[in-house]
């Protein structure tokens, strides 16, 4: 049998995390006023800010990443030879 | 520091215009800080700016962006084995103290000088700094391409090799980066100023990843990869501190990392498909444009000072407006060579395995 280097393209992890991403910003955007609100009163609150670009950054770089794969644009398969 | 009440009437109404600028700015600046490790504050700042953002306020959010797109992007070049972590934690620690002292002279100068000084002190740090180190850093690479030895493996210059040779009992500490041992007493002062310069002109790693390749004798993919985990480091701390004073916007941070993922995670991809030395070469390019723009507005704040004959509103508006179209040019111009170099690494990489594949061998 015919040896096949074709991977599985993640769609369905790209399509769950760009679900969960766009959910989070239309959250975010839908209540600028009082997320403006409470994150801008500093001290303990600060906390807030700084969890949510975790979170954002956990979710949304996933989808990225399955993103690039899915379009077929991934990391060299070996190191170049010198030429 | 504005106190949180006030912060909180800073916040701006975002439009669709906004929405998609930040979005974009924030892909390009991605993609140049995935390749190089730093890279697209000095546009997104002044942007925000110009969008009606507080100083303060456009400096914080666009920190909050860069702290989880960092990780984001040294998660990534790690599960290529690009990053060192040990490296970029040790740096990291002493570049939030410069980050500190950095912001301390920068409001003493602010409060001795007002605006225009301040400003000027920013324009002079950024033209000294890129143009010794930026120069130093294109002209190695133009060297390196010419001399044909582009694809070796990179060595360490005389000055890295002495600093791995010096041996200070208790402070000695293995980098993989480096294959080696040496005394971390040679990394602080290279953290504190990543730091000062973060702190001034908000881009560290024009100064941490020269350092790590010249200074301390990592390779070049390394460094640029290890500046990010500095670049966590940093934009935590500094994130925290102004999200204190409720200065963070957390939507147009939010909106920045939206694109800022996109980029940062095609500009690591593109390190696995280029010459080392082409790190250099983007890094070099954005430098010296840099330069050329913020020496452009040096006359504007000397001239604000009373220091050298005041200046026609015309020729302000003129001076500023081509400052920014060059520093735009500038990470556009860094952005184009990251793609190309993809495009052009993703053809040879398919040749290579097409050939392999005739040959039978895969």
């Amino acid at each position: 049998m015919a040896y096949s280097s074709v991977k599985k393209k993640p769609v369905g992890k790209m399509l769950v995390t760009g679900i969960l991403s766009i959910g989070l910003y239309a959250m975010l955007l839908s209540n600028q006023d009082k997320v403006n609100e409470i994150f801008g009163k500093g001290g303990w609150y600060a906390l807030l800010p700084i969890a949510t670009a975790f979170v954002f950054s956990f979710i949304h770089g996933m989808f990225t990443g399955h993103f690039w794969t899915v379009l077929g644009i991934e990391a060299a398969k070996k190191k170049k030879e010198v030429k | 520091m504005h106190d949180a009440a006030a912060a909180v009437s800073n916040f701006i109404d975002l439009n669709l215009i906004h929405l998609l600028y930040l979005f974009g700015v924030g892909f390009v600046g991605g993609l140049v800080s995935g390749f190089i490790g730093s890279g697209g504050a000095f546009v997104l700042t002044p942007g925000m700016m110009s969008m009606g953002v507080p100083g303060l306020m456009a400096v914080a959010s666009n920190m909050c962006h860069k702290f989880p797109k960092a990780l984001v992007g040294a998660i990534k070049r790690a599960k290529y084995g690009q990053v060192d972590v040990k490296l970029g934690l040790i740096l990291g620690v002493s570049a939030e103290a410069g980050v500190l002292y950095g912001a301390h002279i920068q409001e003493r100068i602010k409060a001795a000088f007002g605006d225009a000084g301040s400003n000027l002190y920013v324009s002079v740090a950024f033209v000294v700094v890129l143009a010794l180190v930026g120069g130093f850093v294109l002209r190695d690479a133009i060297r390196e391409y010419r001399s044909g030895n582009s694809n070796e493996e990179e060595k360490a210059g005389r000055l890295a090799r002495w600093i791995q040779s010096v041996n200070i009992p208790g402070t000695m500490v293995y980098f993989k980066s480096l294959n080696t041992r040496i005394s971390i007493l040679f990394t602080i002062p290279l953290g504190f100023a990543t730091g000062m310069l973060a702190a001034t002109i908000a881009v560290g790693g024009f100064i941490g990843v020269p350092s790590m390749i010249y200074v301390l004798g990592a390779p070049s993919i390394m460094a640029s990869a290890t500046e990010l985990v500095i670049a966590f480091v940093m934009g935590l701390g500094g994130s925290l501190k102004y999200a204190m004073h409720g200065l963070v916007d957390i939507r147009l941070s939010m909106i920045i990392l939206a694109g800022s993922l996109f980029g940062i995670q095609l500009g690591a991809i593109g390190t696995t498909y280029v010459k080392p030395f082409m790190i250099k070469v983007v890094m070099g390019v954005i430098m010296v444009i840099v330069l050329f723009s913020r020496g452009l507005m040096v006359p504007v704040y000397l001239s604000q000072l009373g220091l050298i004959q005041k200046l026609g509103d015309n020729t302000v508006t003129l001076l500023k407006t081509v400052s920014f179209a060059i520093m735009v040019l500038a990470l556009l111009l860094g952005a184009f060579i990251v793609l190309r170099a993809i495009w052009h690494g993703r053809r040879e990489d398919r040749l290579l395995q097409t050939e392999a594949m005739e040959h039978g061998k895969i």
